[in-house]
């Protein structure tokens, strides 16, 4: 049964713990409308790492920064919107972590781990408004040999 | 200022043979205190306790983010310079993609479970 449809719009401030209580939302909601375990974990990896990079990199955990989060969930999909306050930042512009010059470097794999697990990942304005989606169901990543 | 309450351990270490069998107390490993008192307890295990062959048994483990790859990478290499070895065993299917899609699946040596992971030193 899927008929547990979520539309939510919030304002965080640049607390990760605060963030944790939003990922836990959006996993009811994902539960609520049966997604299964790979789905949920997809999701919230994602979430997680884009709130990070929001709070952490973008707001540079400043009390005075917020984060803006929308989210929907439907029995299809889950789309989510977050837009820090930082700076921004290009995309283009980060290491590729996969190349063996950079594979050992202990940071700077989130950006990579939204686009392996989510179906749809885009970058907006100056860079500090990530859209991302997943559709219901999806195959796990692609295995490279 | 009142003192501090000792902190909970994050691991729980069982000696085989010269193997150090580590197991996760977290089965979320994301918060940064966390991970950074995670990565503290690994490096002490080569550091302090100079053990040389560290095997990581994830069967508790069912949430990680890239905050904590870090540290397994640092371990890695701390136990590479000492000619010593890291083992990976019991990851579940998600996490795994995290190591396939970071391509750390190629840098660490992963095995499914702590039986060959004993017998891959």
């Amino acid at each position: 049964m899927c008929a547990n449809h979520v539309n939510v719009d919030l304002t965080l401030p640049s607390d990760l713990g605060e963030a944790r209580v939003l990922q836990a939302r959006i996993e009811e909601a994902l539960l609520a409308n049966t997604y299964n375990e790979h789905d949920v974990f997809a999701i919230k990896l994602a979430v997680e790492e884009a709130l990070v990079n929001a709070i952490k990199h973008g707001n540079q955990l400043d009390p005075d920064k917020n984060v803006n989060v929308s989210y929907q969930v439907t029995c299809e999909r889950f789309d989510i919107k977050i837009a820090d306050e930082g700076p921004g930042f290009d995309p283009e512009e980060v290491p590729d972590p996969t190349l063996e010059e950079n594979i050992e470097r202990f940071c700077g794999r989130g950006l990579l781990l939204i686009r392996g697990f989510m179906t749809d990942v885009k970058y907006h304005g100056r860079g500090n408004v990530v859209t991302m989606s997943k559709v219901r169901g999806e195959g796990p990543p692609a295995e490279e040999s | 200022m009142a003192s501090q309450p000792p902190r909970r351990r994050r691991l729980e270490v069982e000696e085989i043979g010269d193997i150090a069998v580590v197991n996760f107390v977290d089965k979320k490993i994301l918060d940064e205190q966390n991970i950074q008192m995670i990565g503290d307890d690994l490096n002490k295990l080569v550091d302090e306790l100079g053990r040389r062959k560290v095997l990581l048994n994830f069967q508790n483990v069912d949430f990680m983010s890239s905050a904590a790859l870090g540290k397994l990478i640092a371990l890695h290499r701390k136990l590479q310079a000492v000619q010593g070895k890291l083992i990976l065993c019991k990851i579940a299917k998600d996490i795994l993609d995290v190591f396939k899609i970071t391509k750390l699946d190629k840098l660490l040596k992963i095995v499914p479970d702590e039986q060959a992971g004993l017998q891959s030193f």
